[in-house]
């Protein structure tokens, strides 16, 4: 089979190796669960909740606010000990709820089971809304709202992101070795909800355990499996469409414009026990790893884990951390202490000492046009960020800023080490801000 | 010899024909008075007066749509000019200046993370709000020295923006950059301020900063009418601050600064150039 | 206590290839080249090659000194702007031509512009065009080659290309040298600048960059080969008049050219396409000022030509952004 990619990007060392084999482990309880109600983007959800109530695990303690919002839940049984501003990974105190669990992890018993086979595509989608299903990829994008593209778009393709480019990462990579049932089951879900067959799952020839698997057990349900190339940011929504399906998606427009629906494979899986079980999305699975950190594992936390805990789960902190990052390494946030919970978006922690990552001050561009070379999408990276340093908004609009995915291609090659991905953000909020204005 | 002459000779004939034919045909019709507003603006195009440059302010005051007064950078005298060319009264606005509300540079107040990245303040503060500890404190990254058009905004070498108030002009270009409000704009005659914008309680601020405003009241106490505490935060009153000064040497936190006497300490403006004209006094 | 955590934007790893270096390494492609520059053309050679280096650095740091810039010296560029210019010089030339040089090329090349990364020109053939045209006796007394133990004494001689050019004028003929001993000119044995000698040299130099990707093979391949197929038209149209393509390509400055000059990033296009059309302008133009220009070498001021078009190229050959073909408007 011939591997497909798309034109661009780059080839950052995957340091994969320290997970890759590990089966996922669970991560225990901690002493609380900080549940904030911001964990999707869209309007975070309303806090139903007060102090002293009991919650059982699976409960609403906030509903979704608006269209692109969804619930959120309790993520184990126990009481709630707090509803107040707490560290978020956004980097600053946010309204959480904070839960001391009771030990008994006791489902709520109002969850019902449902057989996707009895239910029509709508109530299939009431349930993936209720059980606050995101996209678990790191974007954390609502689910229902992929799922509802108005009549005027036709869907045809349905792609599975099992790509995981991020280096480090290998969550998904073990989801879909040991929980390929889920996975497969949630994909035929979605097939029903947007109502097409095509369905592929695109994959990274880094796993070829993976692309085994799953092609192994795919084939029964008519659901394809593709095979791609080893390369940054293949599993970027607009990469892997264009590989996958060979269209692109329109500047400015979404994946539905081009007759295409991505979802995670962790989405998948989690749609599955959100329609099966009636379960809503309270645990995910996570890699914690990075030379900061004693024993690198996959864990399955419930949404709410404090890092510490999970880095405690792990052995510890090996030598002092000298940045803590949220999701990869590529696209990761970095985080302000260890006391921020893990959310549903939360695909790994990293963890650096010290001397593992650059602080060498930026020089000035040499115009070597790497920066170019590697663009995903073929911006001039340099160009847009000189007009970012100097605040000429208009320039960098007609420059395609509003274009640019933040991948981090053109700062990760940049020999001037200049914050290019950094600029472009910070002049995007400038075009948002004057399109706002106008 | 001739023929060069008289090639030369010609050739500047028909071109001075040429030029003045064409400068009576399309001769644009402009306001004289336009002509010598602009003449008489300092021609920074720095914004102050709500058009995007100079010649569009005079073009507006020479219509009658816009005041005479409204540009601050050129002070009395340009408002003057500009109200004996169109033969009307005008008074000068009071004079202005911008005033960066803060002293905890590196050495003095702590910082929450370490920044790496643009510099950028506001980039900066998209990172968990800025890695200053202080929600108010200075960044000291420069966005308002790089936004000033009059090159009046110094950074220390400590990373704190000091303004230079001979060069400021009041066009509040620094006040719209800043993320974090910091700068505020005062009349220039007021020259004591209280150099600090935290707003958190005192036992906060002491943790994050040696030169923070604790809201303990006691500049109040010695000159009730120049000061007000709000959420722990004293602030001068600037329209009875004759006496402001003498709550200086009171101030437990060293907080409040008088212009008159120099500028704060790590800046290169240094104390004697700082009388600054015009102090309260005068 | 202030926190030890670091924050920023992502991503949080870098290729670990920077400006010094890509720097470092140009300098180490430039080694085999320099080295047999000093081979044939013994201590003169060195001293070129030491004046013009330690002239640049010294200048980059003079001048970020006076301009209150961060000091650029530690960058490398500085060195291998003098390198360059020494491999453009003759072996002949006076020290104060080399000083002179390296001042030219810092100071007006690239300082005046705003430091590296802001000059549209290349500064060591700034350097190079303004001596050749300044002290055109100088810049153009070339020695044979006297290799290092020959015993030889240095004696002046003329380059391969000048002699053909006066060849040409006065008979409308090419000399014997013209179709012979090709041999000597690969291995650098024949009169020139330091760095224009050996072809082989070269090319290994510019085929360590290519495997280190530190230059993509764009520049290099279209400017060698327009000289190749624009000087092949003529050679077929009259032999007896113009040389052939192979001479064209081992003597004088072209593979420096090509692999070295014409590759600086900062002076020359950063796409690809762009990169193409710059070469192929490069080597147009050589072929045309060899030819029928005044000067028998035409490389530098090619370069420089096509330099001053970069900032035009670069905005024709804007890639086409992901997913703009498609959008309705």
């Amino acid at each position: 089979m011939s591997l497909k990619t798309f034109a661009g990007g780059l080839h950052p060392p995957d340091s994969k190796s320290a997970t890759a084999h590990k089966p996922i482990e669970a991560c225990p309880l901690p002493e609380e669960l900080i549940i904030p109600a911001a964990q999707h983007i869209g309007a975070p959800a309303d806090i139903c909740v007060a102090v002293g109530d009991q919650v059982k695990k699976g409960q609403v303690i906030a509903t979704a606010k608006g269209f692109v919002s969804v619930p959120i839940h309790a993520s184990t049984s126990g009481e709630v000990i707090a509803v107040e501003p707490r560290p978020h990974p956004l980097g600053r105190p946010l309204p959480a709820v904070v839960i001391k669990p009771d030990g008994e992890d006791a489902w709520d018993e109002a969850l019902e089971q449902h057989d996707p086979a009895q239910l029509v595509g709508e109530e299939l989608k009431q349930l993936v809304l209720a059980a606050g299903i995101v996209g678990m990829g790191g974007a954390t994008f609502p689910a229902h709202v992929k799922l509802s593209p108005p009549e005027e778009k036709p869907i045809d393709t349905l792609i599975l992101n099992g790509v995981e480019c991020e280096p480090f990462l290998t969550a998904d990579h073990r989801l879909m070795l040991e929980e390929s049932t889920r996975v497969i089951d949630g994909i035929n879900i979605l097939r029903k909800i947007l109502g097409i067959e095509r369905a592929v799952i695109g994959i990274e020839a880094n796993k070829p355990d993976a692309i085994e698997k799953m092609t192994a057990e795919c084939a029964p349900h008519n659901i394809e499996v593709q095979a791609l190339e080893v390369k940054y940011p293949q599993g970027a929504e607009k990469q892997l469409i264009d590989a996958v399906t060979g269209r692109q998606v329109p500047s400015g427009g979404l994946p539905m414009d081009c007759g295409v629906v991505v979802q995670n494979v962790g989405t998948a899986a989690a749609i599955s026990d959100a329609v099966r079980l009636g379960r809503p999305l309270v645990e995910r699975v996570a890699t914690v790893t990075g030379p900061g950190i004693k024993e690198p594992k996959n864990l399955k936390i419930v949404i709410g884990t404090p890092l510490s805990h999970m880095v405690e789960f792990c052995g510890g902190l090996e030598g002092e951390p000298g940045k803590i990052i949220m999701g990869g390494p590529m696209m990761g946030q970095t985080q302000l202490s260890l006391e921020v919970p893990a959310i549903r978006g939360t695909s790994g922690l990293l963890l650096f000492r010290k001397g593992d990552f650059s602080t060498r001050p930026a020089g000035p561009c040499i115009r070597c046009g790497r920066c170019i070379s590697v663009c995903p999408i073929h911006l001039q990276p340099t160009t847009i960020a000189t007009y970012a340093r100097l605040n000429l908004v208009d320039e960098a609009e007609s420059n395609n800023a509003l274009d640019c995915i933040e991948c981090g291609c053109c700062t990760y090659i940049c020999p001037a080490t200049l914050p290019l991905v950094q600029s472009i953000r910070h002049i995007k909020g400038g075009i948002m801000a004057k399109r706002r204005k106008s | 010899m001739l023929t060069a002459i008289l090639c030369l000779g010609g050739i500047g004939l028909i071109a001075a024909a040429t030029l003045g034919v064409a400068a009576k045909k399309f001769a644009v019709e402009v306001d004289p008075r336009e002509a010598a507003v602009l003449e008489a603006l300092p021609g920074a195009n720095c914004g102050a007066c709500g058009e995007p440059g100079c010649s569009g302010y005079a073009k507006g005051v020479a219509d009658g749509r816009l005041a005479p007064n409204l540009c601050t950078p050129g002070g009395s005298a340009t408002i003057e000019a500009i109200a004996a060319i169109l033969g009307i009264e005008a008074v000068a606005a009071e004079p202005r200046v911008a005033v960066v509300l803060c002293q905890g540079d590196n050495e003095k107040a702590t910082e929450k993370y370490r920044y790496l990245g643009m510099a950028d303040c506001n980039a900066a503060q998209k990172l968990a709000d800025g890695p200053k500890t202080c929600p108010g404190g200075c960044l000291g990254l420069g966005s308002c020295a790089a936004a000033c058009p009059f090159d009046a905004i110094e950074m220390t070498a400590s990373g704190l923006a000091v303004i230079n108030r001979d060069k400021c002009t009041g066009c509040e270009k620094c006040v719209s950059v800043c993320p974090r409000q910091v700068i505020v704009m005062a009349p220039k005659a007021s020259t004591t301020h209280v150099l600090c914008n935290s707003r958190d309680k005192g036992a906060q601020v002491r943790k994050y900063c040696q030169v923070g405003c604790i809201g303990c009241n006691i500049c109040k106490k010695t000159v009730p009418e120049a000061y007000q505490i709000e959420s722990f935060l004293a602030r001068v009153e600037y329209e009875q601050d004759e006496n402001a000064a003498a709550a200086i040497e009171k101030c437990p936190m060293k907080c409040i600064h008088d212009f008159s006497t120099g500028y704060p300490e790590g800046s290169r403006l240094g104390s004697k150039k700082a009388a600054s004209g015009e102090n309260a006094a005068a | 206590m202030d926190n030890q955590l670091y924050l920023s934007s992502s991503p949080h790893i870098h290729s670990g290839e920077t400006t010094d270096k890509v720097m470092r390494l140009v300098i180490y492609a430039l080694l085999p080249a320099t080295l047999v520059s000093i081979y044939f053309f013994g201590l003169p050679a060195l001293g070129v090659l030491l004046i013009c280096t330690l002239g640049c650095v010294a200048f980059e740091a003079l001048s970020c000194n006076l301009m209150k810039r961060e000091q650029t010296i530690a960058d490398g560029s500085a060195a291998l702007t003098g390198i360059l210019l020494a491999l453009n010089l003759p072996p002949s030339s006076p020290w104060w031509i080399s000083l002179l040089g390296a001042a030219i090329a810092i100071l007006i090349g690239k300082q005046v512009y705003g430091g590296l990364g802001y000059n549209p020109f290349n500064p060591a053939l700034v350097a190079r065009v303004v001596l050749l045209i300044s002290f055109p006796v100088q810049m153009t007394t070339w020695t044979a080659p006297a290799p290092l133990g020959s015993g030889v004494d240095a004696v002046t001689a003329a380059t391969p290309l000048g002699e053909i050019k006066t060849a040409v004028m006065l008979t409308g003929k090419l000399p014997e040298l013209a179709t012979s001993g090709f041999g000597d000119y690969f291995l650098g044995n024949m009169a020139g600048s330091l760095g224009e000698v050996s072809a082989l040299a070269l090319l290994l130099g510019g085929l360590f960059l290519l495997y280190k990707k530190i230059i993509s093979w764009h520049t290099p391949l279209s400017f060698i080969g327009t000289v190749i197929v624009v000087s092949g038209i003529f050679w077929l149209v009259d032999p007896a008049k113009y040389p052939n393509p192979l001479f064209h390509l081992i003597t004088g400055g072209l593979i420096l050219g090509a692999f070295f000059m014409a590759t600086d990033m900062v002076s020359s296009p950063v796409t690809y396409k762009g990169m193409l059309i710059f070469g192929f302008g490069c080597g147009l133009l050589t072929v045309l000022i060899r030819l029928f220009g005044g000067y028998p070498e035409g490389v530098s001021f090619a370069i420089l030509l096509m330099n001053a078009a970069t900032p035009l190229i670069d905005r024709y050959c804007r890639p086409k952004i992901y997913g703009q073909v498609e959008q309705k408007a």
